[in-house]
């Protein structure tokens, strides 16, 4: 077994209204920022023991399925490393 | 005759409980409020998920209490039939347990809104709605800061079809407006139905509803399912 931190970003889906960005848009620009467009994101960093990277991804995966992440409006993506 | 004993769920969080024993009381529906980590028992023949913030809205609201294990016992009693409600952090609570289509989330304010709100019947053949009649516009109290109803076009078209949409916010008139639509909803829509009519979630709260001395009693025929 290897030690991995699988990181797993949640985004809402392309469409879908994100009011929190659009709040915090508006406050960097009252800021005197410019910026085209924002979105946010959460990020998960989770360290957990697999036989490879795949098995890894594979059980962080299953957990943006199950809980981390709502199908209805949100897409993830996965991303193993070995942890140090 | 069976002693008829509602449910009303209580997790770590939940603060309308009570509300909703003393509301459905007036109604003379025995309730008691059951822990989450207890069974349900035996007797239970309906089930109401209340509003509050479990687990303090971690993650998305409702998105823990899901999971916990008395959900699937809640589960296992819809798929018998037993009528279920989940009211604003319960409505919450039933679309992330996926007992009801869609899910719940931020207003399109991005602000906590705690007002009154006018919702038209859309369906009058269910439980919850069978006091009143298809288009009777009611009042009710909304207190969230998730309640935008979110589905894709293809599942919402499907709710519509088939006749699952509960609720829908409008105004005083029963017209579904943008002005009257509190939280940008899709298709205005305040409650739906699980698989089956005895499954319903709505944001608004029945339960501030139905108490003479409060004022605003519109609530109480949502809560004549259980009676």
């Amino acid at each position: 077994m290897t030690a991995y931190t699988a990181t797993v970003t949640v985004r809402l889906k392309h469409g879908v209204l994100d009011p929190e960005a659009e709040t915090t848009q508006k406050a960097l620009e009252r800021l005197g920022f410019e910026l085209g467009d924002l979105r946010s994101a959460d990020r998960f960093e989770i360290d957990l023991d697999a036989a490879d990277s795949d098995e890894a991804a594979e059980r962080a995966g299953e957990m943006a399925d199950r809980l981390l992440a709502n199908p209805t409006i949100h897409d993830y993506d996965v991303t193993v490393e070995a942890a140090e | 005759m069976a002693r008829v004993t509602v449910s009303v769920i209580r997790f770590g969080g939940s603060n309308c409980d009570r509300d909703a024993v003393r509301a459905l009381s007036q109604l003379d529906v025995d309730a008691e409020i059951v822990w989450h980590e207890d069974d349900l028992p035996a007797d239970t023949t309906g089930v109401v998920l209340p509003g509050g913030f479990s687990y303090g809205d971690y993650l998305r609201a409702g998105a823990m209490a899901a999971h916990s294990p008395i959900m699937d016992e809640v589960r296992d009693l819809a798929d018998d039939g037993v009528p279920v409600l989940g009211v604003c952090n319960g409505a919450q609570i039933g679309c992330e347990s996926k007992l009801t289509p869609g899910t719940f989330t931020t207003n399109a304010s991005a602000r906590f809104q705690c007002e009154h709100v006018n919702v038209r019947v859309e369906n009058a053949d269910t439980p919850f709605t069978a006091a009143y009649d298809e288009g009777d516009v009611l009042t009710l109290p909304i207190a969230h800061g998730e309640g935008r109803f979110e589905i894709d076009d293809e599942r919402y078209d499907d709710l519509v079809s088939e006749n699952r949409v509960l609720f829908r916010y409008c105004d005083e008139h029963g017209d579904v407006t943008d002005a009257a639509n509190p939280n940008g909803s899709t298709g205005a829509v305040a409650g739906v139905l699980g698989e089956r009519e005895s499954i319903a979630v709505l944001m608004p709260h029945p339960e501030r509803a139905t108490l003479s001395e409060l004022g605003l009693t519109d609530g109480q025929g949502v809560l004549d399912a259980f009676a």
